[in-house]
């Protein structure tokens, strides 16, 4: 098992940390045990039947004489002046997600949206490494929006009570009912939304309740993922609604509070990107500026947190606490850092551990002032953030690594609150109309509100969503709503920026946006949403009193993709003087009761559940979990056998015998416990998480949709159904029990594709670093085979590894003169050359093309799984489905591998690192020598070619690829049948049918493209001009993809990093894609007891 | 006993032994023409379009430009069809009255689009660009042949595999100046020497770079 410098061992799951016989097993297999097994059930009569007619049907199979079937050119009739057939275009827009948006890049064929990508001139997207980039970084809700955009569940038509109507019909229909209303001045109006920060929709609802239409009328704002508890807690500190937001560029040192800053929340590409900056290593090279590896410094982030989030797992500290714990904690580090407060002794409730961080992490951040950040989670209470707010002002932080703003929100209000008044207006009967604007509240709602059975009551109700969903169900007229790729429409980003979100595609099925629906409810009632948008900032523009015309500052806003110069200016601010009194006036009475804590978080990959019938979304495994298509109960090893659910007894594989978790064939058979949480009770499958906090329970919002479509059906459990309106994210009282007898089989992917211990992944401390910078060139081949093997890895060798001392290694090279060579592979330059003289051209070099090579960064990789999402997009790979998940036959040609480090029995010495595994291209392919038909072959600018049309799917290059990077389409899991997915392929990339073996190209149709483009141009291929779509979204510009041929590509730099390794280069396969180590920046003063035992 | 065969089936058992070899010969000569053969890959047939569209007449009689029409040829993968209101910038003033013509008209009136038969259809699997080929000094002709001798448009090669890669083995053979790329009638006075100055101008690939499988196929 491979351990890091500090002596921590690293392991994907408890069965490997145990080496459990089954996992010994698992390990040797080429694919899982079921993998290639038919198991659908087959009756003699229908095998006879199929065997039957595919007999008398096999010579006919020869007759398909025309390569291509027949087709038809359709040009256009007025080709719009900038579609060029067969480039594609670029437009710049913005997605929004819980009211704030981000910026996005959407490419277009023809008029055909198919691609997403970060806008890079968009604050909050920026490239994550190179500042000269194309396009921007993204997420993968980003990414996965564009199968949302053609999902074919999507609600297609106007319905009242589920018959279809016309949107005519329910404009009269709703003429009718409001004609009622005006005359009262609009009592009993309401309309719910979401956060809104669109200033168009926020102008047309302060028109709608202006005293010409209803002056009675109401606004409500419900979000389940709400940011409520910021917004208080900065109304706590300083008197006032302000919106926070943080440079990291200038954060040496960052404490995190619970708050999962690089994978969620607004602005958190920014985030990412500002972090990574400040953890990218690079020493110096002639000519630059970096330091030398002696004097590398790196920030620092100590993570408290509850469950094990991305940002915690790859924290150079990290203390589990419950999060009734971390508020105690913040208490008294402020006691520690003489911040007055109104809590005495939080430091007694503390355990042990807590107590002991408390006094070198105050020096810490102490001796950082100005550069040092304390952020805590949107799900904490406001006296929490008011707290911190004091601390980073006493840090004089605020200004520095803090920036406080207006509020983004249109209308800051706390949802809870709204929520609940609407509720009581419905049960009172005093709503007469409802017009739920987007969201879904009987879905979302607290579970003690009751919202359906009050929604009832309201004599009209009116739904505008995407899907006929739960809330759709119970409304009397449902409106179709246009995807945000379909609308007009606008909103601001995390520091208030403005973008004007522009349609790529006339609405798919007549959806109609938010803007349209509320002018149906004034005088004019036809306006478009262009117009209406476009009237907007007409008048915006008018009141600025900017220069130039109004349509160039209209066009230059579109193409940009933000409205330059609207970013909120920042504020000063100082706590009030009696910040700490109104804290403890405004915190509620915390709950007594004891038992274990549930904390509810809106799901990784599904968030608040708008995402559950994204298939995309779905299988992509939860980034620390690895689960995909579910949802759990998550809690710790300790916690678990606490339940009487030991882990080895928890787990057991298909045959009922205890053992693998996840492993064998992903497919995990958990135990199930029952959750009862004030008097509700729910049924949950149990997922042991090393590094989660003991005695606490979390679940994840969003799965267990009753009408979410075809997708969402009939996956995981609907955690909304514990959810209380008084203790929305976390609460104390849970109580669990073990269901005996009833298991649940999870589709978890953790120790798929494993590839056993040849320390796959290498760490260390930046200490250890500095004084053996070369620590990552272990190998776990012979040490006499290592100089050599280490020579062969493609790319410049690693600066400074003198060349000395792989000679005196040589030395020791007891065989040094062997006859035979190292492996039985012939000489990669030898073949060339032989190839080339058959061609008439003896020994040409390929030096003179490129070398197409991958560089993968495990310091900044946080894990987020952005890559996968949008290898699945470029690549038009599909998704197989919970079942075939559970077999080992998911697709996404790029992995990330999550290993775990230290012991999984306490909680707080659990981290996280996290490895993409693509296609690694090797010059000496294991897959290429055994493939009977030549379908995978090399290519001349190193690519490992996988041609399709070749391969007849023997599988034998998947059993010979070490990495297990190979996939193979089992069944036909294209879908060839659904008319709106088609539109959303790749046209620059096949789209694979069954029997056919696939894996990562290196977005080889990129390659090829920016090739040609180069070609006509008579120029080199620079770093901005390709990148591949994992590198392309990378928030921290973990991933670099270049030229070998050119040294001053990025890539040729990375490789000449001391911390450059292959994977298993022992087996020689001379790898093109390299790893650079994670680097760890640990407290020297806070290294824990345990671990320095372990060294 | 009497004897079950008779002594002519000796010829008949020999001549069929020995014929075999020829027999299954012949088979696999046949198939491999018939591969070949215009049947499969559609090569010299002309399709009935919806306007029987004359190259001949508009380029080898009017002599129109190939880029007038298929104006991305030296931008895009795709060479382009021209849209229909590049038809009527000539049809709106002569032929105004031609029945022939009904289609293009109509399409103009309505904004549906001119559902033309594709001559040149290749499988999904292959990635071919115009652009590049071009910009390499491949002209049209080297491909479609005499297209301003064609009154309907057929596809002048097989535009099998083995075609491509003929080319892409030997470029030079098929190189001309990028000046005489739309030059129907050019031949090469010394094409051997000429197609290697080209391949040395033009910075065309070496043939092991041009026969990697990814340069077509992804």
């Amino acid at each position: 098992m491979a351990v890091d410098s500090e002596g921590r061992r690293f392991w994907r799951s408890l069965e490997e940390y145990l080496a459990t016989p089954e996992f010994q097993e698992m390990l040797h297999r080429e694919f899982h045990e079921q993998a290639s097994e038919w198991t659908n059930p087959v009756t003699r009569r229908r095998f006879l039947t199929l065997m039957g007619a595919s007999l008398a049907l096999m010579g006919l199979n020869g007759c398909s004489t025309q390569p291509a079937p027949r087709e038809k050119i359709m040009p256009y009739v007025r080709q719009p002046e900038e579609i060029v057939p067969g480039k594609k275009l670029y437009f710049a827009t913005a997605m929004p997600l819980g009211g704030v948006v981000t910026g996005v890049l959407v490419e277009s064929h023809e008029g055909r949206p198919t691609k997403i990508e970060g806008n890079p001139l968009h604050p909050a997207s920026p490239p994550g490494l190179q500042h000269d980039a194309e396009v921007g970084s993204s997420d993968s809700f980003m990414q996965a929006s564009i199968l949302g955009l053609y999902d074919p569940d999507r609600s297609q038509g106007v319905t009242y009570r589920g018959q279809p109507r016309a949107w005519n019909e329910m404009l009269s229909a709703l003429r009718g009912a409001l004609d009622k209303l005006k005359n009262q001045g609009g009592e009993g109006l309401y309309f719910l939304t979401e956060t809104v920060s669109s200033p168009t929709l926020a102008a047309q609802l302060k028109e709608l309740l202006g005293e010409d239409l209803f002056p009675k009328a109401k606004w409500v704002q419900y979000e389940p993922a709400n940011r409520s508890n910021v917004l208080e807690g900065a109304k706590l500190a300083f008197g006032d609604y302000v919106n926070t937001y943080y440079d990291f560029t200038k954060a040496d040192v960052v404490l995190s509070l619970d708050a999962d800053f690089l994978m969620a929340g607004p602005g958190t590409l920014r985030y990412t990107r500002d972090f990574s900056s400040r953890r990218r290593v690079r020493t110096r090279r002639a000519g630059d500026d970096n330091p030398p590896v002696n004097e590398i410094q790196m920030n620092r982030l100590y993570a408290v947190e509850c469950g094990m989030s991305n940002t915690g797992g790859v924290a150079d500290h990290r203390l589990a606490l419950r999060p009734t714990q971390i508020e105690m904690f913040a208490l008294a580090l402020a006691a520690e850092l003489e911040v007055p407060t109104n809590t005495r002794d939080a430091e007694a409730e503390l355990p042990e551990e807590a107590r002991r961080w408390l006094k070198p992490l105050a020096k810490d951040l102490t001796e950082h002032a100005e550069k040092s950040l304390i952020l805590a989670g949107d799900h904490h209470p406001p006296s929490l953030h008011a707290l911190v707010h004091a601390l980073n002002h006493k840090l004089k932080n605020a200004g520095q690594t803090v920036k406080y703003t207006s509020p983004i929100e249109a209308k800051p209000v706390d949802h809870g609150q709204q929520i609940s008044e609407l509720v009581k207006d419905m049960a009172e009967r005093r709503v007469k109309l409802l017009v739920v604007l987007g969201g879904n509240p009987v879905y979302t709602a607290p579970v003690d509100l009751h919202f359906a059975e009050q929604l009832r009551k309201v004599p009209l109700r009116v739904h505008l969503g995407l899907y006929q969903d739960e809330t759709a169900a119970l409304c009397d007229w449902h409106v179709p709503a246009a995807h945000y790729l379909e609308s007009w429409s606008d909103g601001r980003a995390y520091d208030g920026t403005a973008s004007i979100i522009q349609p790529l595609i006339a609405p798919l099925y007549s959806g109609r946006t938010v803007h349209e629906l509320l002018a149906a409810f004034t005088e004019s009632p036809e306006r478009s949403g262009l117009e209406i948008v476009k009237e907007h900032w007409r008048e915006w523009w008018k009141q600025q009193k900017r220069s130039g015309s109004f349509e160039e500052f209209w066009r230059q806003s579109l193409q940009e993709g933000l409205v330059a110069g609207t970013a909120f200016e920042n504020r000063n601010l100082t706590p009030k003087a009696d910040w700490a009194e109104r804290v403890a006036k405004a915190e509620p009475a915390q709950n007594a009761t004891k038992g274990m804590e549930i904390i509810f978080h809106p799901d990784p990959t599904l968030f608040d559940g708008r995402f559950a019938n994204n298939g995309w979304l779905q299988e992509l495994p939860k980034p620390v979990t690895k689960i995909t298509w579910d949802n759990a109960a998550i809690v710790s090893p300790n916690t678990a056998k606490k339940l009487g659910i030991a882990y080895a007894d928890n787990i057991r594989d298909a045959s009922g015998r205890p053992g693998s978790s996840g492993g064998e064939h992903g497919e995990a058979i958990v135990d199930v416990i029952e959750l009862t949480y004030r008097g509700r009770s729910i049924k949950a499958p149990i997922w042991i998480q090393p590094g989660h906090a003991e005695d606490a329970v979390t679940v994840h919002l969003g799965h267990g949709r009753s009408r979410g479509g075809q997708v969402a059906g009939g996956v995981g459990f609907n955690a909304y159904f514990l959810r209380t309106n008084a203790y929305p994210w976390f609460d104390q009282g849970a109580e669990a029990r073990r269901v005996p007898g009833e298991t649940h089989v999870l589709a978890c992917t953790q120790m798929h594709h494993n590839m056993e211990e040849r320390a796959p992944i290498r760490s260390s401390s930046l200490a250890h670093f500095r004084d053996h910078p070369y620590f990552a060139d272990e190998l776990t081949a012979g040490e006499a085979e290592k100089p050599e093997v280490l020579a062969q890895i493609p790319g410049p060798q690693p600066r400074g590894r003198a060349e000395a001392k792989l000679e005196e290694e040589r030395k020791k090279d007891p065989d040094k003169n062997r006859l035979i060579p190292l492996t039985l592979y012939k000489d990669a330059d030898k073949e060339f050359e032989e190839a080339t003289k058959q061609l008439g051209e003896p020994g040409k070099k390929p030096s003179k093309g490129y070398q197409w090579a991958m560089a993968i960064d495990l310091t900044t990789c946080t894990g987020c799984s952005a890559c996968v999402v949008a290898c699945q997009s470029e690549n038009n790979i599909p998704i197989v489905g919970k079942e075939e998940v559970t077999r080992g036959r998911e697709m996404h040609w790029l992995r990330i591998d999550r290993y775990y480090g230290g012991e999984p029995f306490d909680p707080n010495q659990v981290s996280a690192h996290f490895q993409p595994v693509p296609c690694m291209h090797c010059e000496k392919a294991p897959c290429e020598l055994v493939c009977p038909v030549g379908a995978t072959v090399h290519s001349h600018d190193g690519l490992n070619d996988m041609i399709y049309n070749r391969c007849v799917g023997t599988r034998y290059c998947s059993n010979n690829c070490p990495y297990k990077v190979r996939r193979f389409n089992f069944l036909q899991f294209a879908d060839f049948a659904t008319s709106s997915l088609k539109l959303m392929n790749n046209p620059q990339v096949t789209v694979r049918s069954r029997g056919v073996m696939e894996k990562c190209t290196y977005c080889v149709q990129r390659i090829r493209a920016a090739d040609i483009e180069a070609e006509r141009e008579g120029r080199r291929i620079e770093d901005r001009h390709l990148m591949t779509a994992c590198q392309a979204v990378c928030p921290a510009g973990a991933i670099i993809f270049g030229d070998l041929n050119n040294k001053e590509s990025v890539v040729y730099q990375w490789k000449e990093e001391p911390t450059n390794y292959a994977l298993l280069a022992g087996l020689n396969t001379m790898p093109r894609t390299t790893y650079l180590a994670a680097l760890r920046n640990p407290n020297p003063e806070l290294t824990s007891p345990q671990r320095k035992q372990g060294e | 006993m009497p004897q079950i065969f008779h002594r002519s089936f000796n010829t008949i058992s020999k001549v069929t032994i020995f014929g075999a070899v020829f027999i299954v010969a012949g088979l696999c000569w046949f198939a491999a023409i018939f591969y070949r053969s215009s049947y499969v890959t559609e090569s010299h047939l002309a399709f009935v379009q919806p306007v029987p569209f004359s190259h001949a007449h508009h380029v080898g009689q009017l002599g129109i430009d190939c880029r007038y029409c298929h104006t991305s040829v030296e931008t895009s993968s795709f060479a382009g069809i021209p849209p229909t209101k590049t038809c009527m910038n000539c049809h709106q003033q002569i032929w105004t009255g031609s029945s022939m013509l009904e289609p293009v008209r109509e399409s103009y009136r309505t904004g549906a689009s001119i559902p033309w038969e594709r001559v040149h259809n290749l499988p999904g699997f292959v990635y071919f660009d115009h652009s590049i080929h071009v910009a390499k000094g491949v002209g049209c002709a080297s491909c479609h042949g005499r297209i301003d001798e064609m009154p309907l448009t057929y596809q002048e090669n097989t535009l099998l595999m083995e075609w491509c890669l003929e080319c892409h083995r030997n470029p030079e053979n098929h190189l001309r100046p990028r000046s005489e790329i739309f030059n129907m009638s050019w031949r090469a006075e010394n094409q051997m020497s000429l197609g290697q100055q080209l391949l040395q101008e033009y910075k065309v690939r070496t043939p092991h770079e041009l026969t990697s499988c990814s340069t077509c196929h992804r």
